[in-house]
């Protein structure tokens, strides 16, 4: 799936909740089901401080594609990394680099992007669009 | 509108306390909103936000200088905020000086004790439960003078430890300056008895009563302090404005914070005097509108009456924590015997964080994190807290809320 397809799909499943319980029922349950990082990479370089929670972001670059790996101490913020990491994960860094993230706005989580709610969500975004950059400039250096 | 709150079990009549607040009647998230975020900015009856309008519509105009009408009338206006505010906290209007906030405040007296009086091997007394605007402008003098910095510790209740304190105080102290209210835990200091143990050793004290002025009746000459900082928006007033109150032998000593119109009787490139306290520290036009919006919130407290908000605080306070301790596996941060305003606590192993985002779900407004009290909560070993802290128009209706809201983000999180 593009990365476009799946933050359609997010989109789609999101619209069968009737309420915000609902909907956080299954951030929180998304947040306890993401995968563990490997703990070499829970790094004080790899960490992303936000005001409220931390999250540890890893990125490595598999047979031309970028993965992402992460997690945070605060498990709605791990649910939402879960989400970007389903959506950026597994992409050329080209396509990372270029995507237009909508799917946050459109699951009705706008308030989570906000600087003052400062949970880490937008600065991991950005951090994975400069991971994407990063190897895409390297790539083309070799 | 709730009905819940017409008959409040503590105190009926708050409901037209609450009346008079128009943001306080609104829905968030789909639900009445319940404001539990008192201790990082208070909501403003509606006399405050009417003598803002009322300046900008009727008399706006820079004070202490123009012969015309509306200066004037404003100048009598920003003069009548500080002879209000005075008034408040039982202090001589020259000793008021109009400041941004309880930070501007601390920095004005830090740069003056900087300049002035603070040499090497001198030590500044603060405690472990400061806000980091009480820690860094001492922080940042110490170290340009060379000067310690000493941390009165504070116990697993978190109460100051008055032994250490007193161990503490020699002749090297040149000031002690302490919260009276902790923003983080609630905790109420003995600061009677701070100001007493200091003075006996003639040390200068100064309190931040930022967590204070609007919960605790403050009298500056009967405590005897000699520098006090408190913010107009935590008091029902707006933001952009508080005071610093010194002893008038204090503020004539301080040298000006910042140069510019206002603060000069007479300029000349060679040299220039100093108009008299307060406003040698008032440099520029000063925040006119928010320092009248000020005296119109202290008016409004006095209206209420400081003793019947803090007789009715009390009870509230009591019930949330009674209420609170109920929730299978909350605990307290911070348990003293003397508090006021802010209950911080923990559920479980739920990440304060977690909790807030399903707080504000249901429409309560909590502040979750470390409340900017990094070193405290280091000292309690955790990444923060949520913390409710309240105001006279918060009900038992609004802890109702709050109790059922933590339990429904507990079992969310379950």
């Amino acid at each position: 799936m593009t990365i476009k397809e799946q933050q359609d799909r997010i989109i789609e499943d999101f619209e069968v909740f009737g309420d915000w319980m609902e909907k956080y029922e299954y951030i929180i349950q998304l947040g306890k089901d993401l995968p563990l990082i490997d703990p070499k990479y829970k790094t004080d370089d790899n960490l992303i401080r936000g005001c409220q929670s931390k999250v540890w972001l890893h990125a490595e670059l598999k047979d031309g594609k970028l993965e992402f790996t992460a997690d945070s101490d605060a498990v709605i913020t791990k649910g939402l990394v879960s989400l970007v990491i389903q959506v950026l994960s597994g992409h050329p860094p080209k396509e990372i680099a270029e995507a237009e993230i909508y799917f946050i706005e459109a699951i009705g989580l706008t308030s989570h992007l906000s600087p003052t709610r400062s949970n880490g969500l937008l600065s991991m975004l950005k951090q994975m669009k400069l991971y994407a950059l990063a190897f895409q400039a390297k790539s083309m250096q070799n | 509108m709730e009905t819940a709150t017409a008959q409040d079990i503590l105190w009926p009549e708050v409901e037209l306390i609450r009346n008079e607040f128009p943001i306080l009647q609104q829905t968030v998230n789909g639900r009445p909103l319940v404001y539990l975020d008192n201790g990082a900015t208070t909501q403003k009856p509606v006399s405050v936000i009417r003598s803002m309008q009322e300046y900008y519509t009727q008399y706006n105009s820079n004070v202490h200088r123009g012969v015309h009408s509306l200066s004037q009338q404003a100048t009598a206006a920003y003069e009548a905020a500080r002879h209000a505010v005075a008034a408040y906290i039982g202090a001589h209007h020259h000793e008021v000086v109009f400041t941004k906030g309880t930070t501007d405040a601390i920095n004005l007296v830090a740069n003056g004790f900087r300049k002035t009086i603070l040499k090497e091997g001198d030590e500044i007394i603060i405690s472990a439960m400061e806000h980091h605007s009480n820690i860094v402008p001492w922080q940042l003098i110490c170290e340009e003078k060379g000067a310690k910095l000493r941390v009165i510790p504070v116990s697993d209740k978190g109460e100051l430890d008055m032994d250490a304190y007193r161990s503490m105080l020699n002749g090297r102290v040149k000031l002690v300056s302490v919260t009276w209210v902790s923003n983080t835990l609630g905790t109420v200091n003995p600061v009677k008895e701070i100001i007493a143990l200091a003075h006996e050793q003639g040390i200068p004290v100064m309190l931040d009563a930022a967590q204070a002025a609007a919960h605790i009746p403050i009298k500056v000459h009967e405590l005897d302090v000699d520098f006090l900082a408190l913010s107009g928006h935590k008091l029902y007033g707006p933001t952009g404005i508080g005071i610093l109150y010194g002893k008038e032998s204090w503020l004539e000593q301080l040298p000006p914070y910042q140069g510019g119109g206002d603060m000069i009787k007479h300029v000349t490139f060679e040299k220039t005097t100093y108009a008299d306290v307060p406003l040698k520290f008032e440099a520029g036009t000063p925040a006119i509108c928010e320092a009248i919006g000020l005296g119109a919130a202290v008016a409004w407290v006095n209206k209420v009456g400081i003793h019947k908000i803090l007789a009715y605080e009390h009870q509230l306070t009591e019930y949330a924590v009674a209420a609170l301790r109920l929730i299978d596996g909350l605990r307290f941060i911070g348990d003293a015997r003397h508090r006021s305003g802010a209950i911080s606590f923990l559920v479980g192993d739920t990440h304060p964080s977690d909790v807030g985002v399903l707080l504000d779900q249901q429409g309560i407004a909590v502040r979750t994190g470390h409340h900017c009290t990094q070193p405290l909560c280091d000292r309690f070993g955790i990444p923060g807290t949520v913390r409710a802290s309240l105001a006279v128009y918060n009900t038992t209706g609004d802890i109702d809320k709050l109790v059922d809201g933590i339990r429904k983000a507990v079992t969310l999180l379950g």
